[in-house]
């Protein structure tokens, strides 16, 4: 720990530090100390207990020491401890080791000391600080802090909030004080709904009413209206993305766009459910904290699918600004790139490994535009059962919580997603930012799988954004329910009702479950170590009814809930920007310009994140991320085969261009699409059974041209999908990612949409991978090329956007994509690429080091080739829809009657050379490229950076 | 039928794969709750091997496999002595590893829950890496008969750097021949990072007690029962996958002995 730690703090210029201690430490208060902290801190543990606890469980007999000592906080240099009311997810588990030992009825807390060799200056340690704590969870112990609180209880007194005789701005302000997050006509909607009751609302109503209307859950910019160059869309939403769905309507969809994950059926027993969520403003701010949220969400909407479903596979992409960045061109209140890069990673990474969950597709990619707001997908791939798959919700059931306990964590997180970051973020949203409790969850999913195998779960749903409200709320929004709030087990007292209810507390699941069976489910519960609680039942009154101690604190009719809500009718406009290429050289030294390009962040290889995931765990993994003789070379789409003694398998892949929306949000998304079904083909995937989800990521919707783009991506997500007959099964939008920096400037990311792709095959050893097999082989390019460098790697590296952006032909594609699956599943295909970032050059050079066979290829013979008078050019467009294919001279004649209509052509032999050599345009040698050369600069570039 | 005890606690979570692993190589195995051996609902004596799986048991914290270590020393001691004293076997994978040492099962050189001798520390990379190593293996133990003089695993874990407390340590190890596995590289060679992935000590990864029926070993065999869980099954003609071996030889074992 000691020796990372040193080096990252050289990184920073701090040098001569000497010896760098870092000291665990544990507070433990007895059970008769009183709470005032300090001096009482040891009262009822003997120092003979304690040192052997010391002794036993904290520390490593052969290579640590420790030390016990009365004294509380403030003795060395550092000293980091988490905020009052932040989780400490090792706390739990410490409390079982001592009850193990005999100790009981303890209080613990943990922090972390560092002692530097010499003392620092005040700068020095400002700067040490920024990267040994996080102001949003953490802060600096200081002698005398009290370490133990005792929340003061809570004594009940009803809130009404006075709507009565306001006007719209007096509304507007309201919402405005309480985080509420409604637009001045939902007040007034609410003010109407309260006046026609003859009453005002309670604070929990209220509460409710912005939870369940807020943009993250009722996704009210896609579902409401827009006027877009005089058309009025009603339902952009149902208009585009749904639509494809609905047209398509394949019989493998088992359930889209109704439940916490899209579902598509995987063989005769079971099901595939694939969900992708966005955790960005949580991870502006806190990285690690926001990340293990994040992944935590989506792995419990896995879970709360159907009747529940189990997570087989997670997937996770990341855009951040370059981690190069300049420190002085670092935003107040933005954190570097590279810090916000290593805890995102060490986020997914610690809760995505202690759940057991391989990680094994994702991306990450680069660009100035996510400084101030990066963005982190996290998806979750489960297998359910097909009769699991439909919830059932009627009135009798009981409604239990399941899981961790309930405090003031994320209160407001829901809204917080719908606003704007701005500097001020850090400070006052800090209560929306939670550090995750991976073991807790892992207990959770473990329970709920046996627990639906048994048949004790009717629907089952988590506690996301919005916590209770969104999660009750929405699955008894027919039939209505009641709540008993203080029924809720608690982690601390003190919390009113209303927080009770909104709480974004992690961990938790909401079960309905029939009368009969609750006492066995909360057995069962108990059995694993997992709390659970009945806290109300599905009434049938279709009211949302909640009390607290007796009182009534809320009774809303659902049907008002659940449909009152106010779109705004939004403007929106779009105008091509007036793009310019840059100006290249001709004649470079090409072998030059491609190692240089091997090194672009987007291109370099990104083993230093993936290679810290298990990719493995569950033992499912046919493809990995990595291939070749030094497991190294880049894979399209990872394989998983999840049912034991079965071959049956999945295809995950995933596209997304945000640069290209620079120029036109409809061929970024027609871009992304593509990429993601063809890395999905290029390992053999098949086409025709594969499905997809979309993540918009996007500035805020308040900007007409940003809409517009929203509005432009949306209709190429119709026109490709339905062209490519591959519908959406789920999807989420994350509106608002922008900052607010201190001169009031404001910064929108560029428009981002993801594209995830699940594709279902009989048999997963009918793979391929990228590495050429060996030399003597056929290379083969499928698909046209043609001159569209704007948006690409090349223009970049040349500090320009450029403007023709690459078009896809979704008809050709469909043909290309089934010719190119069908080959690899016919065995004819030894290896397999697909053509994106740095063009046809990148993926030859990926295709040859990562198979350590060199090629001999010809750029004349590339179909388009007449279009180009550069060979720069040609080498480097992003023409969707390519692929690379190795293909056995023996097997030529049977891969070819499979392109009968396509365009493709032989460009060349895989040799037994050490380099990819290519010839130019006019025949002559343009690229001698040596295999281990590339293979050492594509590795090392982005670890160098770190 | 062999019976099998695959022990679950609280962030196991390689337990469904080692199950699958035990049944392919014919024995009747089942997840057991740690709670359920202390609560006495089952017993461990009913079953013939015991497994520890990998995983983040507790989560880890603390140091890895220590709050296991902890509840196994308290509450299963008796159980877990007589168990092996009926010539039964212990296998502890990855997570199940770092509990047999910090419970003082491994190395046990006298007796077991001995005071720890060896540790497993944080990588020298100081993160959590999955990749797949070479190791040479050493037919001492009973798990490793038959297998490839050099095989392939992976290792996919961020604590799994053995120390032993001093050259004695070491030199015992050496002496009663409790070494099973080291990492090579591919040629067989001694390893560096990273084929040494975490920077073991002698290149340690995994060890048995002095009777070679204890196995700890950071590598996980149950991710290795079937060819297409190789890197490169695309591209190399593979031999009978090192992990079933391993799995073999234990159920066989106990059919033949006991």
């Amino acid at each position: 720990m000691a020796k990372v730690l040193h080096r990252d703090l050289q990184a920073l210029g701090l040098r001569n530090l000497g010896e760098l201690k870092v000291v665990r430490l544990y507070f433990i208060l007895g059970r008769s100390g009183d709470s005032r902290g300090r001096h009482s801190a040891l009262k009822g543990l003997t120092s003979d207990v304690v040192s052997k606890v010391a002794r036993e469980i904290f520390c490593d007999p052969v290579s640590e020491s420790y030390q016990v000592s009365e004294d509380e906080a403030g003795g060395f240099d550092i000293e980091v401890l988490y905020n009052p009311g932040v989780m400490d997810p090792s706390v739990s588990s410490i409390l079982r080791a001592l009850d193990d030992m005999g100790v009981s009825g303890c209080r613990v807390r943990t922090g972390r000391g560092y002692r530097f060799g010499r003392k620092l200056s005040i700068g020095e340690k400002r700067l040490v600080q920024g990267i040994l704590m996080n102001p949003v969870i953490e802060h600096l112990g200081k002698s005398g802090e009290q370490i133990f609180f005792s929340p003061k209880g809570y004594r009940f007194r009803q809130k009404i909030i006075r709507l009565k005789g306001k006007s719209p701005e007096e509304l507007a302000r309201l919402s405005k004080e309480r985080l509420l997050a409604l637009s001045s006509e939902e007040m007034v909607a609410l003010q109407g709904y309260y006046d026609s009751l003859g009453r005002d609302p309670t604070d929990v109503e209220l509460e409710t009413f912005a939870q369940t209307w807020s943009e993250h859950c009722q996704h009210k910019t896609f579902r409401g209206e827009i006027d877009f160059l005089g058309r009025r869309i009603r339902n952009l939403l149902k208009s585009t993305i749904f639509r494809v769905t609905k047209e398509l309507n394949p019989d493998w969809c088992l359930s889209v766009f109704s439940d916490n994950s899209g579902v598509i059926a995987f063989d005769d027993e079971y099901g595939i459910s694939f969900k992708v969520e966005t955790h960005n403003h949580p991870s502006a701010l806190e990285p690690y904290g926001g990340a293990t949220t994040g992944i935590g969400g989506v792995i419990r909407d896995c879970l709360g699918t159907g009747q529940g479903a189990r997570p087989i596979l997670n997937t996770d992409v990341f855009c951040f600004a370059p981690v190069s960045t300049r420190r002085k061109n670092i935003p107040e209140g933005v954190i570097h790139p590279r810090q916000v890069m290593r805890g995102v990673v060490a986020g997914v990474r610690d809760y995505g490994n202690r759940m057991g969950i391989p990680t094994a597709n994702g991306a990450v990619y680069f660009d100035e535009g996510f400084l101030g707001n990066p963005l982190v997908f996290c998806g979750t791939l489960g297998l359910i059962p097909r009769k699991r798959v439909r919830k059932w919700v009627r009135k009798g059931q009981v409604i239990v919580l399941l899981g961790g306990r309930t405090g003031r964590d994320g209160i407001h997180g829901v809204t917080f997603a719908s606003l704007e970051l701005d500097k001020k973020s850090q400070e006052f949203s800090s209560g929306a930012v939670q550090i995750g409790n991976p073991i807790e969850e892992k207990k959770l999913t473990d329970l709920v799988l046996v627990a639906r195998d048994l048949g004790f779960i009717s629907a089952i749903t988590d506690c996301g954004g919005g916590g209770l409200s969104s999660a009750v709320g929405e699955l008894a929004s027919g039939p209505g329910c009641e709540v008993q709030l203080e029924k809720v087990p608690l982690k601390y007292e003190g919390l009113s009702p209303a927080e009770i209810w909104i709480s974004e507390a992690q961990e938790r699941m909401v079960v309905f479950t029939e009368q009969s069976k609750v006492k066995k489910l909360l057995k069962l519960a108990q059995d694993n170590d997992v709390e659970a609680t009945a806290i109300g039942q599905v009434t049938g009154s279709h009211r949302l009814v909640l009390k607290y101690r007796g009182h009534q604190v809320a009774d809303i009719d659902m049907k008002f809930l659940h449909k009152g809500w106010r779109g705004k009718r939004k403007v929106a406009r779009w105008v091509k920007p007036e793009g310019a290429d840059p100006f290249v050289r001709p004649r470079q030294e090409l072998t030059t310009v491609l190692l240089r390009l091997l090194q672009a962040p987007n291109i370099a290889s990104k083993e230093w994140v993936v290679r810290q995931y298990d990719h493995e765990v569950q033992g499912t993994s046919t493809v990995k991320p990595f291939c070749g003789p030094n497991n190294c070379g880049p894979t399209d789409a990872c394989v998983v085969t999840p049912v034991p003694g079965s071959h049956r398998s999945c295809v995950v892949s995933c596209g997304l261009q945000p640069r290209y929306g620079l120029l036109d949000p409809y061929w970024m998304a027609a871009s992304a699409i593509d990429e993601a079904l063809r890395n999905c083909t290029a390992v053999g995937g098949d086409i025709e059974r594969t499905a997809i989800l979309d993540n918009f990521c996007w500035g805020s919707p308040e900007r007409p041209d940003k809409l517009g783009g929203l509005v432009r991506a949306a209709s190429a997500c119709y026109d490709i999908a339905k062209a490519y007959k591959v519908p959406f099964i789920s999807g989420k939008d994350s509106l608002y990612n922008e900052f607010r920096t201190g001169s009031g400037d404001s910064l929108p990311i560029p428009s981002t949409l993801l594209i995830s792709a699940v594709s279902v095959i009989p048999d997963g050893r009918l793979t391929t991978t990228a590495d050429f097999k060996g030399p003597g082989s056929l290379v083969y390019l499928i698909g046209e090329t043609f001159e569209e460098l704007g948006g690409s790697e090349y223009f970049r590296i040349h500090q320009g956007l450029g403007r023709d952006v690459p078009k896809v032909d979704a008809y050709r594609g469909r043909r290309i994509m089934k010719a190119v699956g069908n080959a690899i599943r016919e065995g004819i295909v030894r290896a397999c690429h697909d053509v994106s970032e740095g063009g046809l050059g990148i993926a030859l050079a990926e295709m040859a080091f990562g198979g350590g066979v060199g090629a001999h290829v010809w750029l004349k013979k590339v179909p388009g080739a007449q279009r180009f008078r550069r060979d720069d050019f040609l080498l480097f467009s992003e023409s969707n829809t390519r692929f690379l294919c190795e293909v056995s001279p023996r097997r030529h004649q049977a891969f070819e009657a499979l392109f009968r209509n396509i365009h493709r052509a032989v460009i060349g032999r895989t040799t037994g050379e050490p380099d990819l050599v290519i010839s130019g345009l006019r025949g002559e040698e343009v690229v001698r490229l040596n295999l281990s050369k590339a293979e050492a600069v594509w590795r090392s570039a982005l670890t160098r950076r770190l | 039928m062999v019976r099998v005890c695959v022990l679950f606690a609280a962030g196991t979570n390689c337990d469904r794969e080692t199950v699958c692993a035990f049944k392919q190589a014919g024995a009747a195995a089942e997840k057991v709750h740690i709670n359920q051996l202390k609560t006495r609902e089952r017993f461990l004596s009913d079953y013939q091997i015991l497994v520890i799986p990998g995983g983040f048991s507790y989560g880890d914290y603390i140091s890895s496999g220590k709050i296991l270590a902890n509840e196994l020393t308290h509450n299963l001691k008796q159980d877990l002595v007589r168990f092996h004293a009926n010539g039964k076997l212990v296998l502890g994978i990855c997570n199940g590893f770092q509990v047999l040492i910090k419970a003082g099962l491994l190395p046990a050189f006298d007796w077991l829950f001995e005071t720890q001798t060896v540790t497993l520390d944080t990588n020298d990379s100081g993160r959590f890496e999955d990749r797949w190593v070479h190791l040479r293996t050493n037919p001492s133990c009973i798990f490793t008969r038959g297998l490839d003089e050099i095989c392939e695993l992976p290792v996919a874990h961020a604590e799994g750097k053995f120390i032993p407390k001093d050259q004695k340590i070491l030199n015992r190890l050496k002496e009663h021949n409790q070494i099973v596995f080291r990492y090579v590289t591919g040629d067989g060679e001694p390893a560096d990072y990273p084929d040494n992935p975490n920077g073991s000590v002698d290149r340690i990864a995994g060890i048995c007690d002095p009777s070679g029926r204890i196995l700890g070993m950071m590598p996980h065999p149950e991710r290795f029962v079937r060819t297409q869980q190789h890197p490169r099954w695309h591209r190399e003609r593979l031999t009978k996958p090192a992990g079933i071996v391993i799995f073999e030889n234990a159920v066989n074992y106990i059919k033949e002995n006991l």
